[in-house]
């Protein structure tokens, strides 16, 4: 009877450590584990951060902007991504934001759509403790769904994101991610030009319901042409543009993807226009803080005071027409190290902004896939978890371990890391192998990633690591650019 | 002394080992152990293994059924039990008279069932497949759950020692009947120690007629015995009858429990010194049932299934991002022909071989194996694809299974190993249901068994539907399980009664 009972007791205090484990971890929906951080040790400075004039309505901008696409999620279980259906943490997002706001920070960027619909309410009941003059709101028309393209349906996404904000007035309205859709250019005018949305906002902007009207812009090149030769051409006034800057899309978005466009060339045509930037994934997701080891190596060596994700921040910050850079900061932690970086910025110098390039040059030798973890792509009517399939991916293929050769002497422990870690991190049934290939979430994808294709060479990867094949691992481990 | 001693050294080695062997799950423990399932008596005769079966056979004439004592898990489980009440109730057990009858009707009801391929008949008789199957549905979920906590503990560690596993009712009546089993086979043991072995086991009977004639026996030296009876009171095979100074060595397992209690030294453990007579009892009122034939039902799966239950939206029809989208269960289809695995030959040869002890499916890495539900093959491995398919790297239940009911396969003999072929059903494919494009069958069928053709070969806008080629077709069951389509997969495997080499 006693080693019963003893016998439950270990499993008891087994279950303990277990749920201690887990609830110790916080949910982080990014993937920006970057320990190890000076930066994040101390605590920021107040009334020290860096703000930047909007030369049309003179607002004085944190250079830092809360981004609230990545919320903490309320802990339910401590491994796994269920976690996408956890609710957000409110007491958590207050806190954060109140430290925020005591730290300087005035700009908090939100979209109807974003953490699965909750983002606008979760930021309205933590900015509506403040006073409405300490911060300005973004928030975007999010009508990616064809049936909220029709001019009601539109309007009425526009009221309720006020209503959700608990404001009168939105500071700054961005079409949403123009740029994508299988036809963008059909896609555009359909969400804002055909059903006269794009006159509403002007006149929302003209009543001062709108106080800044701007777009952010992913995808197809053509239509941030368009978008800006419509304001040459005098049909609109934009008062600012949100766009994807760091330094690896700064010379490299094209040759990562050739569906995508250089962020040098994005910036410099807001320049010529006196469009202020503002700029999204500073850091790719996390991606920028997560180097593989010979690129973080070389970061820390440089300086072992900065944490890897600050050379990120500092390079965004650097560009003088930049309005604010945002970052999801999902931990305290997250927004302790960026303020850090912002109070007060330091600029890059020359040498340095191109110390960044180099260090971008050979990120791209890496073949990671452009995944920010944004979930746009979600959810895929088959159940599969495509980001966590990407960040899974990429993961090992910064920690090595994604074995080309069967003969290389880790292999047996690269593979084992990323199989049990791949049933780890994604349920059997989410996997890359139940990707039917329909497509569906492939217009929605911002960095405009071939997913279905994407996911039908990673499950053949994973076939070929099952079977030990080197023939199939060689073949599956080429990039898109080997292929053509 | 030292026959019970080295005994149960012996025993608990075995026991352990064996145990460990029915519930690894990792496929590196066989390499190590898998003899000590290919040992046991009646897998042995199954498989034809001439070569153990003769030195099972030698041993016994030699030493009597130590084979029983200690190679037997099912025999080992009854003396720790017996064990544990002994330890309260001293001296409890009496002699009784051998039910003969019983025991060889038993033995005549397996070579009945053996003869008529009566696999299921087989398999509840067989002693090590019955501890098997306590094994695997007893203790193999808690084992599972140990090692998911610990798999929890090492992820948080960001250590890859431990990693975990589903556990789910692979099938009900055969969790029933393994369940039923070990309440039967304990409460026996708790009783009267080895009744199972000397009343229904037919291994036992068999061991136990030529252990009759074995070399070393338990003998009585008379002239010193003071009839104190302390050996009848401790044969938890109840076959001493101290009166007459006689042991029954059909039922003696040659534990030596009666040596050491023994306080003349008035037994021994030895050749025969002078003539012994061995005393055949007659029969006593002992009866025991055997385990209940529940009547097949078919084996539902209830198992943690990914559910991610979906929360409601602010608003309908509006693109947000993120979430998961619900995993419906998927639901086996009914096969007209059950699917055995490659290395089985065929059904028939599967029936006649297999005692269904259960180390193939507890060993099978892709939840592909699972007990049958038929009542002909009842808890004799059968598979589906629910949850993962017979994927081609692997031979693990070739290289486990004891009884030759599976044989040995390398891969490249596997992947030429037609068990089953594919069928469409048209009326479940997403292409036709959901109009989206799909192809994800053909695109994961490892023999390119699956072309993509028009639904309408007339017609050159018509959507790309898959087409099995049944002469390439292996069965292994990829495109059952990656197909889209839930709760009835579009495309399914149906079994072959034989398996071919293409």
């Amino acid at each position: 009877m006693s080693k019963t009972y003893s016998r439950r007791g270990f499993l008891k205090a087994l279950g303990v450590i277990g749920t201690t484990a887990a609830t110790s971890t916080i949910v982080s929906c990014t993937s920006s584990e970057n320990s190890a951080s000076a930066g994040t040790d101390q605590e920021p400075p107040i009334g020290k951060m860096t703000y930047r004039t909007n030369p049309t309505t003179g607002d004085k901008v944190s250079l830092l902007g809360y981004g609230m696409m990545r919320l903490p999620t309320v802990e339910t279980n401590g491994s796994a991504r269920e976690e996408n259906d956890a609710e957000i943490d409110q007491d958590m997002v207050n806190r954060q934001v109140d430290y925020a706001i005591e730290h300087g920070v005035n700009y908090f960027d939100t979209s109807p759509a974003y953490c699965r619909g909750r983002s606008e309410t979760a930021t309205g009941i933590a900015l509506a403790r403040h006073k409405r003059n300490e911060y300005f709101i973004a928030t975007k028309l999010s009508n990616f769904a064809p049936e909220t393209w029709s001019r009601q349906a539109s309007i009425e996404m526009f009221h309720n994101s006020l209503k959700q904000l608990q404001v009168d007035y939105i500071d700054y309205l961005l079409l949403h991610a123009i740029g994508g859709g299988d036809d963008a250019m059909d896609t555009f005018n359909k969400r804002y030009i055909d059903n006269g949305i794009l006159d509403f906002l002007v006149e929302q902007r003209d009543k001062g319901v709108i106080r800044n009207l701007g777009f952010s812009y992913h995808g197809d090149i053509a239509i941030f042409d368009h978008a800006l030769k419509m304001q040459d051409d005098g049909k609109i006034k934009w008062d600012f543009v949100q766009i994807e800057l760091n330094y690896l899309d700064w010379k490299y978005a094209n040759e990562i993807n050739d569906r995508n466009t250089d962020a040098e060339y994005l910036y410099a045509e807001l320049v010529k226009r006196g469009l202020p930037s503002v700029i999204m994934e500073p850091l790719l997701g996390g991606r920028l803080a997560n180097l593989p080891e010979p690129l973080a190596g070389r970061l820390l060596a440089r300086d072992p005071q900065r944490t890897i994700a600050s050379w990120a921040f500092r390079y965004a910050g650097t560009f003088p027409k930049v309005l604010t850079v945002l970052s999801g900061m999902t931990r305290m932690e997250h927004l302790k190290e960026n303020l850090n970086t912002y109070c007060p910025l330091e600029p890059l110098n020359d040498e340095e902004m191109k110390f960044l390039e180099h260090i971008a040059e050979e990120y791209v030798s890496f073949d990671i896939i452009p995944c920010n973890d944004c979930k746009y792509c979600m959810p895929c009517p088959y159940g599969l978890d495509i980001p966590a399939i990407f960040v899974h991916y990429n993961k090992c293929l910064v920690e090595q371990n994604v074995p080309r050769d069967t003969g290389s002497p880790a292999y047996r422990k690269a593979r084992r890391v990323f199989l049990v870690g791949y049933d780890r991190s994604v349920p059997r049934l989410r996997q890359a192998d139940h990707c039917i290939g329909c497509g569906q979430c492939e217009s929605h994808c911002p960095q405009r990633i071939r997913i279905p294709r994407e996911m039908e060479r990673i499950s053949r990867y994973v076939d070929a690591l099952k079977r030990d094949d080197t023939k199939g691992l060689a073949e599956t481990t080429k990039t898109d650019e080997e292929e053509q | 002394m030292r026959l019970k001693t080295i005994r149960t050294a012996l025993a608990a080695v075995f026991f352990t080992l064996i145990t460990i062997l029915l519930l690894d799950f990792t496929g590196t423990v066989h390499h190590w152990l898998g003899w000590m399932a290919k040992i046991q008596f009646l897998p042995a005769v199954l498989a034809l293994n001439v070569v153990v079966v003769a030195l099972l056979v030698l041993l016994t004439l030699v030493f009597g059924r130590i084979y029983c004592s200690v190679i037997c898990p099912l025999g080992v489980m009854q003396d720790l039990i017996s064990h544990l009440h002994s330890r309260r109730a001293k001296n409890r057990f009496t002699y009784s008279k051998a039910l003969t009858w019983l025991r060889l009707a038993m033995l005549a009801v397996l070579v009945v069932a053996i003869a008529a391929g009566l696999g299921s008949l087989v398999a509840l008789l067989a002693p090590y497949s019955t501890y098997g199957r306590i094994a695997a549905g007893l203790l193999q979920p808690i084992y599972l759950w140990v090692n998911n906590a610990l798999a929890a503990i090492a992820e948080h560690y960001h250590s890859y020692a431990f990693y975990s596993r589903e556990v789910w009712m692979r099938s009900l009546p055969t969790f029933v009947l393994a369940l039923a089993a070990f309440v039967l086979i304990a409460v026996l043991a708790w009783r009267g120690g080895r009744t199972y072995c000397n009343t229904i086991c037919p291994v036992g009977t068999v061991l136990g007629y030529l252990a009759k004639f074995s070399w070393l026996k338990v003998r009585f030296d008379a002239d010193k015995c003071k009839s104190c009876s302390l050996c009848t009171k401790n044969c938890k095979a109840s076959c001493i009858d101290h009166t007459t100074h006689t042991v029954d060595h059909t039922r003696c397992v040659a534990c030596g429990n009666c040596l050491s209690k023994c306080k003349f030294d008035a037994l021994y453990y030895g050749p025969a010194r002078k003539a012994q007579q061995a005393a055949t009892a007659p029969t006593e009122e002992q009866t025991a049932k055997t385990a209940p034939a529940d009547e097949a039902r078919r084996a539902f799966l209830v198992g943690g299934a990914i559910v991610a239950a979906e929360a409601a939206l602010a608003q309908a029809g509006k693109k947000v991002d993120g979430g998961l989208a619900e995993i419906e269960d998927k639901t086996a289809p009914k096969r007209t022909t059950p699917l055995t695995p490659p290395g089985s030959l065929s059904a028939r040869n599967m029936a006649r071989h297999c005692t269904a002890c259960q180390l193939c499916v507890t060993h099978c890495p892709n939840d592909v194996l699972r007990p049958s539900g038929d009542l002909a093959t009842l808890m004799q491995p059968t598979m589906s694809y629910e949850r993962g398919y017979c994927r081609p790297e692997c031979t693990r239940c070739s290289e486990v299974c004891p009884t030759g009911a599976i044989r040995p396969i390398d891969t490249a003999t596997k992947s030429a190993t037609q068990i089953g072929h594919a069928v469409w059903k048209k009326e479940n494919c997403v292409v036709v249901t959901d109009g989206v494009s799909c192809g994800n069958c053909a695109r994961h069928c490892p023999s390119g068994a699956i072309m993509m053709v028009q639904l309408d070969p007339n017609n050159d806008s018509s959507p790309m539907v898959p087409a099995v080629d049944r002469a390439k077709c292996i069965g292994c069951g990829a495109c059952e399980y990656l197909c889209p389509a839930r709760p009835f997969a579009a495309i399914y495997v149906e079994g072959h009664e034989v398996h071919k080499e293409i």
